[in-house]
């Protein structure tokens, strides 16, 4: 469903992708591990279509996503979700409205059909009570879960988490990671998170990836990639076991 | 580096980039004209805050810029016996040339730099970003309000400015210069009433071309200075000032060519 061959991509003079290769099937879940500023929210950067490889080739659903025209990217984007790691909610729009808002600009659906979706999936991150609030009267844990549900809206396909467990305390963290977990179990959505929790990792992973210095150290099933021998896997890993 | 690279560099250089994207952007939104009435509420919010809260601050400004035309011509018409003509001079200046473009300038250091500083925010909050993963137009949702606003707002404005401007002159006229005050208005009123356009005094709607031209102008540089905002709090800072900066200098240079090409 997701596959990158040989993607290649540079900032000025550092290659932060230096020959990416993986395929992430339907249903699948890719959990991508690294140390910060090496170049992991790049990749879901490309999965999506913000960015465009200098070299190799990106497809998503069987597009190449670098070859479609400003219309076919959009028509891409509506199979798919994306959890920033800061949220990225508007600012001046309540919390009902920052869910409707790609129902109403993508979609022809009703007022009355987008608000039964929206209360959905509020329900679904238990935040019904505060449709009517703004992003800023609401604690950075409910502003996560308010962009989970923004990202599940239009019933994607496809679902990029970028560091879904930033800025939120344990207790929260896992709630989130129970709730991609449960997303992927129900309804067999296909994800490629990016995160610094081994916690994170474990719950939601099907298959876990180490990277660095624009390459994977290692991929493979969460329990194998924990044990693997690989020096800097187990220096990067230990340290977050730890 | 080769002569061709070098020239590719300098054209590849951030102001030529910046100034490439906000003619892109400007024709974008006249573009997506045909999206306003899907976008009637955040227009409105958009003229109530270029135009009812810059308000206050354009009446003072041309207020008194009325009274300085007033004063200044006022001394130097007594020189010669022609403290009458102050009228005719002030609101010729004002209708012309000091409304339009001194409304531009204070719409430039209040609207342009609120619209650079909201959509760098947006930007470096990722907010724009997750407006395009979300298939959202940006031009449509963010850009065509804030330019369609302005562009109408700038000329009610500057309706508003050259009237209050040529009362302020006449102010001065009564209380400076012992003119009679609806003497000056009449003279006022006469120098307004030439070659009129349609029932409307040709400098009057040049004057209101103008403001429009600089309204769109300066709602432009103000989106395209805040879309292209990057690192964090600081760089929001640096489109801010650039927003104003080049509004400043493009309704300068431009209040030139127009005149040039309206009145020559």
């Amino acid at each position: 469903m997701i596959k990158l061959e040989g993607v290649k991509k540079a900032f000025g003079t550092q290659q932060v992708l230096d020959g990416v290769d993986f395929h992430v099937p339907e249903g699948h879940s890719l959990v991508i591990m690294g140390p910060s500023g090496s170049g992991k929210s790049v990749i879901l950067k490309h999965i999506i279509g913000l960015l465009n490889a200098d070299a190799g080739r990106v497809s998503v659903m069987g597009k190449n996503v670098a070859e479609l025209d400003r219309s076919g990217l959009r028509e891409l984007r509506r199979d798919m979700g994306y959890l920033f790691q800061h949220s990225a909610l508007i600012n001046w729009l309540s919390v009902f409205d920052n869910l409707a808002l790609p129902l109403r600009e993508t979609t022809k659906m009703s007022n009355s059909e987008i608000r039964a979706r929206v209360m959905h999936v509020l329900d679904l991150v238990q935040l019904s009570a505060a449709e009517n609030k703004l992003p800023s009267e609401i604690s950075g844990g409910m502003q996560k879960r308010v962009g989970l549900a923004r990202a599940l809206v239009t019933e994607p396909n496809i679902i990029l988490y970028d560091e879904p467990e930033a800025g939120l305390d344990p207790e929260m963290s896992a709630s989130v990671s129970h709730m991609m977990r449960e997303l992927k179990e129900e309804h067999g959505m296909t994800s490629v998170t990016v995160t610094h929790s081994v916690s994170c990792a474990l719950t939601v992973a099907d298959t876990l990836a180490v990277f660095e210095k624009g390459r994977f150290l290692i991929s493979g099933p969460p329990t194998e990639v924990l044990n693997s021998k690989h020096e800097r896997v187990r220096e990067f890993l230990g340290a977050q076991l730890d | 580096m080769n002569p061709f690279q070098r020239v590719g560099a300098a054209l590849m250089a951030p102001p030529v980039v910046g100034a490439g994207f906000t003619m892109h952007l400007g024709l974008a939104a006249l573009a997506r004209i045909s999206h306003i009435p899907k976008r009637r509420r955040p227009l409105l919010d958009q003229m109530h805050l270029c135009g009812i809260k810059s308000l206050h601050v354009v009446l003072f400004v041309n207020f008194f810029i009325g009274m300085i035309l007033a004063l200044q011509l006022g001394f130097e018409l007594a020189r010669y016996g022609q403290q009458e003509a102050v009228g005719l001079a002030v609101s010729v200046a004002m209708v012309r040339e000091m409304a339009p473009m001194m409304t531009a300038v204070v719409l430039a250091a209040s609207v342009a730099s609120a619209m650079a500083a909201e959509l760098g925010t947006m930007r470096v909050q990722e907010e724009v970003t997750a407006l395009e993963v979300m298939s959202v137009d940006v031009y449509s949702y963010l850009v065509a309000p804030r330019v369609l606003a302005l562009t109408l707002i700038a000329p009610m404005l500057t309706t508003l400015s050259a009237i209050v401007g040529i009362l302020g002159g006449g102010l001065i006229a009564y209380s400076q210069l012992g003119l009679d005050f609806h003497g000056y208005l009449r003279a006022s009123l006469e120098a307004l009433s030439d070659n009129s356009f349609f029932g409307v005094p040709r400098g009057l709607y040049t004057g209101l071309m103008k403001a429009m031209i600089f309204g769109f102008t300066i709602s432009v540089i103000g989106c395209s200075n805040g879309l292209r905002a990057t690192h964090g709090a600081s760089g929001v800072g640096n489109s801010t000032r650039a927003a104003v900066r080049n509004s400043i200098i493009m309704i300068i240079v431009l209040n030139f060519f127009l005149g040039k090409i309206i009145y020559q």
